[in-house]
């Protein structure tokens, strides 16, 4: 048992479900993220923790407590707001405190409480200021100082970071992830920004309609992506999905392609479970990063291939370069190094990595290797 | 070890509570809304006098209702008053919004003027005009001591003119609202609309015939609703302008409605014209809050 | 640079604005001129209204109409003036207008941050009742009020204006609490504050302005109200009521000095707010006819 278990949870409003047999058990002091696209059901599973909504089946509970049909106030939880939710009537240290007031805590604890979390949080400055004056990012800090003032069991955050310019969005990333480290605390977290997701969770769930597609590490979500969703929905540029065929060549398979010139080509997989897929179809998954140029392949990677072809595209983005070409007709992007030297419609010698290489059924769109 | 699943007593409260709150404003509105509607409709079916009997007549009173030449008169009324109403208060309005938007020096000076007739009770805007239009101290008397010997002005004494005198009273208090309603309308219109027609070559006339007149629909929708169940419900107005004469010939549903239940003790028709006098409304005002509720889900 | 100008870009030549400038001064005299009849001739002496002329300044100014008018002119068959009706009026606007903004303001918090099923449909309910022609519910409302005892009384006419009012209540803190942050709402319940706590500390604080539209709208309908008042009043009739009799009145000779003092102070009480708080005033109507 977890410290919070979501035991097949589901959601329906009429003859409608919207979220389908949820199954996660958050351990004590986790970072768990719930991402997805909009409408998949990330932020009505939250709020069914917060107690924000009716849980239609299953059961939640936290340290062994069921909590359905709990008040939100009595789960021992406590949540930031995308819009902060900040009381406009109220000065920033009543934001704060305005939970423990209403459970009756006394108002020398409660002090005493504020005084640690704004001091930690370094807003003490700012707690006679109404929500009004606050700047985007003092607003956040008090949402998140609210919650922290409660010493609650868990934390939910419900994309608290999407209303903030990029930059101070990258900051209080790092701040989240610090506090995390620091206070060891409990956390739920949504949002449907994927790099969010990998950079501060200890795991992910990745939603889609309702559905749980994926749980697990960040690098497990990254590298075996569960399905062809998950594989396009984490990572940026996204993962680049090809129709090809397994071909068993010497008794090892290959995935066989065409190239922009119309001349088929064959990647070795490093996967030699691929062999019973002989002369079937699959759809050959491989991140941007795993296609280089020769010098820039990885020179741990015990399975480099050599897949000339001819350039599309470049785009410079300062730190790396992104140069299209295309493979079985579909547009192929690869990351590769700054200064790489590459001219639009030139042949060029890509460098695969095939030990990166994932591979989906093309029907169910679930990962067959690795 | 796991406690059992069912909310305790004061989440189920905290659930309760709201529609608690509201069921009492409901309750009543059913009730003294729809309740006593439904009241006045079966009492339109029943032969009742000075109190409600209930011995059905069927449509009778509809019948009796429709062969009575004062309900001639009354819905004769009020077809004149409500088109003209609605059409000059739209006219003005828009006329006086249009101006007031050219950077007017002292709008915010004049536009309470305009408006502040809105405030008033019908009954003092009917005593104020009653005056103002009796030939014997008003206006006509006004222009003969200036000078204007042969002035004659006396709608209001007049048969067939009098109507028209309630007209111009009811202008003169809701005009400066449809002002304010349009004026909002156009404030609303963007400005880069208005110049990039001008760039286009549209003279003003153009300008406001083609782009602005056309995108201020709403605020026309608008002013149509609220005047003509204004229109519908005026009875104040009557009653302290003209008493429904000279005779009835200012006679409308709402004077109609209230003699016939309470003065001359025939309930039944009273209430059938009553029933016939909402159903004009609620035709007009269903579909319009309909749409106004179902766009705003 | 300067804040986008809410003037329209239309440019127009002199002369059209010269006769812009004619029509709005026009229209200016047009609306002043029934308050300016009515100021000036509450201030002569009879004899210069109907041996004069109306439009001219008082020759002997005097305060004689006023004084009739509000403490000896005969209304109906009684010599009171105006002072019991007024007073009237004032027991029943200001209850009236307390409880339906009151009452207002919890169901417009409950219909748009405590949403059920079904809760459209009983706003559209309420708020159709705003329109309905009152002459509809006028004899089952004097059946209930005579069995209520309530008849010819201000609490009658108290619980009429209430039960009619709501539905404008409502409307009002209805589309100005949508517009709140129900996020807010969300984070004082895990906070763990209940229904009416919510309301008390984080609603309440910032309706002001929408409680003084409330306020102003029913103050100045229920003031002016004449229907109900003329049906149920009794007794206790308002204002609106007596200063009808008082002008239709056909026995002695008609007293216009006393008419319009009777009715510039019928009028006082609206005007007033008019005049201080007309922003409100506007705000009010404008929500009452395009429920955007």
């Amino acid at each position: 048992m977890g410290f919070l278990d979501i035991r097949n949870v589901t959601k329906s409003y009429g003859a409608v479900e919207v979220l389908h047999r949820v199954d996660i058990a958050v351990e004590e002091g986790e970072f768990l993220v719930l991402v997805g696209p909009s409408g998949c059901g990330k932020s009505t599973l939250l709020n069914m923790i917060a107690g924000l909504e009716n849980i239609s089946g299953g059961e939640i509970a936290i340290k062994g407590r069921v909590i359905n049909g709990v008040h939100p106030s009595k789960r021992n939880i406590a949540m930031v707001f995308q819009s902060y939710a900040l009381y406009p009537n109220m000065t920033v240290g009543q934001n704060m405190t305005f939970g423990l007031e209403m459970h009756g805590v006394p108002k020398p604890e409660r002090d005493k409480a504020l005084a640690e979390v704004s001091k930690l949080l370094q807003i003490d400055h700012l707690l006679d200021r109404k929500p009004g004056q606050l700047s985007g990012g003092q607003r956040q800090r008090v949402a998140m100082g609210r919650a922290l003032v409660r010493d609650p069991d868990v934390f939910l955050f419900d994309e608290p970071l999407s209303n903030l310019d990029a930059k101070l969005r990258v900051d209080m990333r790092t701040e989240i992830k610090k506090l995390h480290q620091k206070l060891r605390t409990t956390i739920v977290y949504v949002t449907h920004d994927q790099i969010e997701a990998m950079t501060l969770s200890t795991r992910i769930a990745v939603m889609n309609k309702g559905y749980v597609q994926q749980l697990g590490t960040p690098k497990e979500i990254y590298d075996t992506p569960a399905n062809v969703f998950v594989a396009t929905f984490m990572g940026s540029p996204a993962m680049n999905i090809v129709p090809a065929t397994v071909r068993l060549r010497e008794g090892v398979p290959h995935a066989e392609l065409t190239d922009s010139e119309g001349q088929t080509r064959h990647l070795r997989f490093s996967q030699p479970g691929l062999a019973a897929w002989d002369g079937r179809d699959i759809l050959l998954g491989i991140r941007p990063e795993a296609i280089t140029d020769p010098e820039g392949a990885d020179r741990k990677s015990g399975n480099i291939q050599a897949l000339p072809n001819r350039v599309g595209v470049t785009e410079p983005a300062g730190s790396d370069t992104f140069v299209t070409m295309s493979l079985s007709g579909r547009d192929i992007i690869s990351r590769m190094r700054a200064d790489v030297n590459v001219q639009p419609g030139q042949m060029f010698d890509f460098a695969v990595n095939m030990e990166k290489a994932v591979a989906f059924d093309p029907k169910t769109e679930e990962r067959i290797a690795p | 070890m796991t406690a059992p699943a069912t909310a305790d007593f004061r989440t189920r409260l905290q659930d309760w509570l709201p529609k608690m709150v509201l069921a009492p404003s409901f309750a009543v509105t059913l009730l003294f809304v729809y309740g006593f509607i439904a009241f006045t409709v079966l009492l339109s079916f029943t032969g009742s006098k000075m109190l409600p009997k209930y011995d059905f007549v069927g449509l009778d009173n509809y019948r009796r209702l429709f062969a009575l030449e004062h309900w001639h008169i009354a819905i004769g009324n009020i077809a004149v008053f409500a088109s003209l109403y609605i059409v000059i208060c739209s006219a003005i309005g828009l006329m006086l919004a249009i101006f007031l938007d050219q950077k007017i020096r002292g709008e915010g000076f004049l536009r309470p003027i305009f408006l502040y007739p809105m405030a008033l009770s019908f009954i003092v805007t009917g005593t104020a005009w009653k005056w103002f239009l009796d030939p014997g101290i008003g206006l006509e008397k006004v222009m003969r001591l200036w000078g204007w010997e042969s002035f004659t002005f006396t709608w209001i004494k007049d048969n067939d003119l009098a109507i028209y005198c309630i007209v111009i009273a009811a202008v003169w208090q809701t005009s400066g609202f449809v002002m304010a309603m349009f004026l909002a309308g156009l404030r609303g219109i963007d400005n880069e609309i208005l110049k990039a027609a001008q760039i286009d070559g549209a003279s003003n006339w153009q300008l406001y015939r083609r782009i602005v007149i056309p995108m201020l629909r709403p605020a026309f929708l608008s002013a149509f609703v609220i005047l003509s169940h204004l229109a519908i419900k005026s009875y104040d107005l009557v009653v302290a302008l003209t008493g429904g004469g000279p005779g009835r010939s200012t006679e409308m549903p709402a004077t109609f409605m209230y003699s016939y239940t309470f003065t001359r003790n025939q309930m039944g028709i009273g209430a059938s014209s009553a029933v016939i006098m909402l159903m004009t409304i609620a035709a007009i005002m269903v579909p319009y809050l309909y749409a106004e509720l179902k766009e705003k889900k | 640079m300067s804040a986008q100008s809410q003037d329209t870009a239309v440019s127009t030549g002199r002369i059209t604005r010269a006769l812009i400038y004619l029509v709005l001064l026009l229209f200016t005299l047009f609306y002043l001129l029934p308050l300016y009849v009515m100021g000036v001739n509450s201030l002569k002496p009879l004899a210069e209204i109907t041996g004069g002329n109306m439009m001219a300044l008082p020759q002997i100014w005097t305060f004689d109409a006023w004084r009739s008018a509000w403490s000896t002119a005969q209304i109906g068959i009684e010599p009171t003036g105006l002072k019991p009706y007024f007073l009237n009026s004032i027991l029943m606007v200001v209850p009236a207008v307390t409880i339906s903004t009151i009452v207002g303001a919890l169901n417009g918090y409950v219909l748009t941050k405590w949403r059920f099923r079904g809760d459209t449909w009983v706003f559209g309910l309420m708020l159709f009742s705003c329109f309905i022609p009152f002459q509809i519910v006028l004899i089952p409302m004097a059946m209930v009020l005579g069995k209520l005892g309530l008849a010819g009384s201000v609490p009658g006419l108290i619980l009429v204006h209430v039960v009619y009012g709501i539905g404008f209540t409502t409307l009002y803190f209805r589309n100005y609490y949508a517009a709140f942050p129900t996020e807010l709402v969300r984070a004082a319940q895990i906070d763990g504050a209940g229904f009416f706590r919510i309301f008390w500390r984080i609603l309440l604080p910032v309706s002001g302005p929408i409680a003084v539209v409330s306020v102003i709208w029913q103050f100045t309908n229920i003031w002016n109200d004449f229907l109900f008042g003329a049906s149920f009043g009794g007794t206790s009739q308002p204002m609106t009521v007596a200063l009808n009799n008082l002008v239709q009145s056909s026995t002695g000779v008609k007293e216009y000095n006393v008419h319009f003092a009777g009715a510039i102070l019928a009028a006082l009480p609206t005007l007033l707010v008019y005049i201080v708080a007309g922003r409100y005033f506007v705000r009010g109507l404008m929500a009452g006819s395009v429920k955007g």
